[in-house]
């Protein structure tokens, strides 16, 4: 009875594979690390050019919010587009194709995508607070657009990834594939931060959350609906 | 009767282009004489994204069908569309020059038209690095189809949220309610005919695609 109901469903698929994702990164840390590193070196750079000290009060909040969007969209670039190449350049890209179903592989990077992305802002927001003294009036309007944000991040750039994988020159064609994708999210998540660093109302910057809800719907629906036909090339 | 169709429309832009200069009168609102632009970088980027959704619709046909003339003509609309849109971009910053004494102003309309210029660019590479020729084409339309929902945003939705924010540099060069009936008429009969000069080239580059596919064994 309980021998024929073996197969996992997509969720239970997905979840196995975010796991094992989970599970060889941790074993390595090596991309994590590195990605870490990365996007400290950038906070690094931009506090030196742009810090605090070289910027009036009153440009604070526009250049800032900017700051934070590029470290983590170079982070993304950098990091998120591992997930598919690694499988294809280790060869085990066959034996995921068999033994999973499409939108289970999908779901499941995408998944560990979002939780490489979410430990990358785990790291970056605070340092960012604290290095560039950069003061955030209304912290749940704040929060909401880096959850939206990155999830919007993460839905592209794992399709992208996707994409890429199986072409040539995958580093620059990821980071080329991925910037026309991301720029509506990443200026919704900009100008949304603004408003969150220099207005308390939390509803002053509710627009641009409503901006970046749709975008990752309308993104992940589609990957969805497309990742078939990538996957099986 | 394609050849009569040609020599018309060779003729009617020869007709459209000394109307532009010579017999439209110059708009009030412009700076000298540069609202004759209007003859020539609105027309470009309505083909720009007019190519954008054929692209887009060609490449869901093959993901459907999964038939080669889909993809060549996916291909083809985005070829010329990226050349069409780079026309729309140099004639519009040409145009800001004048107008508002900057190339680029950053104005969300102008943006969005970049975006395009990046999308059609994202594509054409995402082509050149693959080279089996189905992989190319579903690759290639699945990328056009995710690029095709992503683009309304920065298009339509963000313009408008950043009206709220910032006061719009555009004057109302693309409002067809102030324009004097002669520069409606060539206005008119530009866009039909670069939009007839491109079908005609997008036909064009797909018998191009058919003839290199069919000579390679």
């Amino acid at each position: 009875m309980s021998g024929a109901s073996a197969r996992p469903g997509l969720f239970g698929a997905a979840h196995a594979l975010f796991l094992k994702d989970l599970l060889s990164e941790w074993r390595t840390r090596t991309s994590t690390n590195a990605l870490l590193l990365f996007a400290f070196a950038v906070l690094i750079l931009v506090g030196y050019a742009v810090g605090p000290t070289s910027l009036t009060p009153e440009d604070r909040p526009a250049v800032h919010s900017v700051l934070l969007w590029i470290v983590l969209f170079f982070s993304a670039m950098t990091g998120l587009s591992r997930v598919f190449v690694k499988e294809e350049d280790a060869g085990t890209g066959a034996a995921l194709r068999l033994s999973a179903p499409p939108h289970a592989v999908l779901l499941g990077k995408l998944l560990a995508n979002l939780t490489l992305l979410g430990a990358v802002t785990l790291f970056v927001v605070p340092l960012f607070l604290a290095l560039m003294s950069f003061e955030v009036k209304s912290p749940a309007l704040f929060v909401l657009l880096l959850v939206f944000g990155n999830l919007g991040l993460a839905s592209a750039c794992t399709f992208t990834a996707a994409i890429v994988a199986k072409a040539s020159a995958k580093g620059t064609m990821f980071a080329v594939l991925a910037v026309p994708l991301l720029l509506p999210p990443l200026v919704g998540a900009v100008m949304g931060t603004r408003v969150a660093a220099t207005e308390a109302d939390f509803f002053a910057g509710l627009d641009f959350v409503r901006l970046l809800v749709a975008y990752d719907g309308v993104v992940t629906t589609a990957a969805f609906i497309l990742f078939d036909a990538v996957w099986r090339e | 009767m394609l050849r009569a169709a040609q020599l018309i429309l060779g003729l009617g832009m020869v007709v459209i282009i000394w109307a532009s200069f010579l017999w439209a009168r110059p708009a009030e609102n412009f700076v000298g004489q540069s609202s004759r632009i209007v003859f020539y970088h609105v027309p470009m980027a309505w083909v720009a994204t007019i190519a954008f959704f054929l692209a887009a619709w060609h490449s869901a046909v093959y993901l459907r069908k999964r038939r080669i003339e889909s993809d060549d003509a996916a291909s083809a609309a985005a070829r010329l569309g990226f050349v069409f849109c780079i026309l729309a971009t140099v004639t519009g910053s040409i145009f800001a020059r004048v107008m508002w004494n900057a190339y680029w102003n950053w104005d969300p309309r102008q943006t969005s038209i970049t975006l395009l210029l990046l999308v059609y660019g994202a594509y054409l590479g995402l082509r050149g690095a693959i080279e089996d020729s189905e992989r190319r084409a579903t690759l290639s339309a699945a990328y056009a189809l995710v690029a095709f929902v992503t683009v309304p945003f920065l298009m339509f939705a963000v313009p408008r949220m950043y009206a709220s924010l910032h006061p719009d540099t555009v004057l109302n060069a693309r409002g067809k309610i102030e324009m004097s009936p002669d520069i409606k008429t060539v206005f008119f009969a530009a866009n039909l005919a670069f939009l007839a000069l491109f079908l005609w080239l997008y036909n064009l580059d797909r018998k191009v695609s058919r003839i290199l596919r069919e000579a390679r064994p």
